[in-house]
């Protein structure tokens, strides 16, 4: 389970822009949270993956509570997520041939060895060609950027998925094919999934449940 | 409407409507140099024209050519780029303008852009009541005491609220960024209006309130041509549809048509139809081809069910299709 309970977040102390929202997700679930532009809900997701240290509120991660976040959280705890984000170009570093990005979290947690066989195996998945995996970011287009940006999420097997607007960017063919390459692996794993975005087709179609921001539960301790 | 009009100036593929069209691109090809003598065939033989009134929105998946047409058109190619065949706006060549005549006559005052990303559009340091202020001063001959007022009144156009006009880029959101963008691009009442990807990032209530309103400046004369990759909002403001494969427009047709029934005829279009969430949700297998190494044929042959040995030649367009199979077209479809 990955509980979020009465969660208050923001960039200022004096104007949060998440307020006592909570959220749970059950293990292997899917929620999608649903809501328009700046609501709050990519802030509240980047609380979820560790990525942003809420001002009040708790976090609880397959039982065991978050003490510390970004990179106060321990590893096993940060490890757990695999992260993927709207803008491809921003959430990848120019200097990297696409091979090297997806291998990036294996390199960062010692496992350097294991780089080649995880990286040829996702490449597949995601539909990344060998000839593509040796280019840079500004060599490929936004679409198969975010294809390598999905493989390098998946790259820890993660127990948790968050993908905050994963397609938004995308034409209707990639999104189909990176919704198709996680459900994959969620059958395989059986990963949990927090899918934000502001297109209630798309998530009503790819996850269990969803969810409006505005259904969300506030002030009290019952998840969705 | 006969199929084929013997005075027509573009190729016959693409019915002229009667009035005059504001933009008539005829056979436009890009090819960029490469370093090693490679070249990238960036848009090929794209033809197309668009009236007064009208929106065309050109579709495809990403990497296929849509926004390199964009920056063709506006002059803004890089410098390895080479352009060949005719984008006439009036009697004006797009394509042999200086870059004097672009910059002083054409962008802004006879193209206005709404670009792919607003953020990277915006002027980082300036607060967009500046950026508005600015633009309408250098457009328009409002006098200096009323540009307050007519930026405030080109931000209310665009949906864009007045709380946020002192604002710096950084500081909106993806939504508001976009809107601040489609303001400035508004300003100059340009009778074209190119949309490069106007809604990427908005949610579904932005993006309809954005194409609306993109559609109401059609509606009252000006040619749209907006590029896009959500067909949602393709469906809901276009008059026509051009289907981009590889660099090819490789299917124009009527919007009614093409995303009711019949629906399109080309396989790719069909495909890219079917990924959508509310249809099959299935992606096209494969990706699109490297635009520098391109087939001789059909360059879509290699992801197709219905691909032959007759597609190892490149597809003529034949009613606006250019596919050695298409769907059958339905008799009396005028």
């Amino acid at each position: 389970m990955l509980e979020l309970s009465r969660i208050t977040a923001g960039y200022d102390r004096r104007a949060p822009v998440v307020r006592e929202v909570s959220l749970t997700v059950g293990a292997g679930r899917s929620v999608g949270l649903l809501g328009p532009s700046g609501c709050g809900k990519s802030t509240l997701a980047r609380v979820a993956a560790l990525l942003h240290r809420p001002d009040s509120g708790t976090v609880v991660i397959d039982g065991v509570p978050v003490r510390g976040w970004r990179h106060r959280a321990p590893r096993e705890q940060r490890t757990a997520f695999g992260v993927v984000f709207q803008q491809p170009r921003l959430a990848a570093d120019p200097r990297m041939r696409l091979a090297d990005l997806i291998a990036e979290p294996l390199r960062a947690t010692g496992r350097r060895d294991e780089a080649a066989a995880a990286v040829a195996g996702l490449a597949g998945r995601v539909g990344l060609s060998r000839e593509l995996l040796g280019r840079r970011p500004h060599e490929v287009s936004d679409g198969q950027l975010q294809r390598a940006c999905l493989a390098r999420a998946l790259v820890l097997r993660p127990r948790w998925l968050i993908c905050d607007e994963m397609t938004a960017m995308l034409d209707a063919s990639t999104s189909a094919a990176l919704v198709a390459a996680v459900e994959t692996y969620r059958a395989e794993s059986g990963a949990g999934l927090l899918a934000v975005g502001h297109d209630s087709v798309l998530l009503n179609r790819w996850c269990d449940e969803t969810v409006h921001w505005d259904e969300l539960p506030r002030e009290s301790r019952s998840g969705v | 409407m006969s199929p084929v009009n013997p005075v027509t100036p573009v190729s016959p593929v693409h019915p002229v409507s009667p009035t005059s069209p504001v933009l008539s691109v005829d056979n436009l090809s890009v090819r960029f140099r490469m370093r090693g003598g490679r070249q990238i065939a960036a848009v090929s033989d794209a033809s197309f024209a668009l009236a007064p009134g009208e929106c065309l929105a050109l579709i495809g998946e990403s990497g296929c050519g849509k926004s390199v047409l964009a920056s063709a058109l506006l002059g803004l190619l890089p410098r390895n780029a080479e352009t060949t065949g005719r984008a006439l706006l009036g009697d004006l060549d797009l394509l042999a303008a200086d870059e004097r005549t672009l910059a002083r006559t054409v962008r802004g005052r006879r193209i206005g852009l709404v670009p792919q990303s607003p953020s990277a559009h915006l002027t980082p340091v300036r607060t967009v009541r500046s950026q508005l202020e600015e633009t309408v001063r250098e457009l328009t001959g409002v006098p200096k005491a009323g540009l307050r007022e007519a930026a405030e009144a080109a931000a209310e156009r665009a949906a864009f609220p007045a709380t946020h006009l002192d604002r710096h880029p950084h500081q909106l959101s993806g939504g508001l960024a976009q809107r601040a963008a489609t303001a400035l691009a508004l300003v100059g009442d340009a009778p074209l209006l190119l949309a490069d990807e106007p809604t990427t990032g908005l949610d579904r209530d932005l993006v309809d309130r954005t194409v609306d309103e993109l559609r109401r400046h059609a509606d009252t004369g000006r040619a749209l041509l907006m590029i896009t990759h959500d067909l949602a909002a393709a469906r809901r403001i276009a008059d026509r549809v051009a289907v981009m494969y590889a660099g090819r427009i490789v299917e124009i047709a009527d919007a009614p048509a093409f995303f009711g029934a019949p629906g399109p005829r080309h396989p790719y279009a069909r495909a890219l139809l079917d990924a959508l969430p509310e249809r099959a949700f299935t992606p096209i297998p494969g990706m699109p081809p490297e635009l520098g190494d391109l087939p001789d044929g059909c360059a879509f042959a290699p992801r197709c069910a219905r691909a032959s040995a007759r597609c190892e030649t490149l597809p003529a367009p034949v009613d606006g299709v250019a596919c050695h199979h298409p769907e059958e077209a339905t008799a009396c479809s005028n």
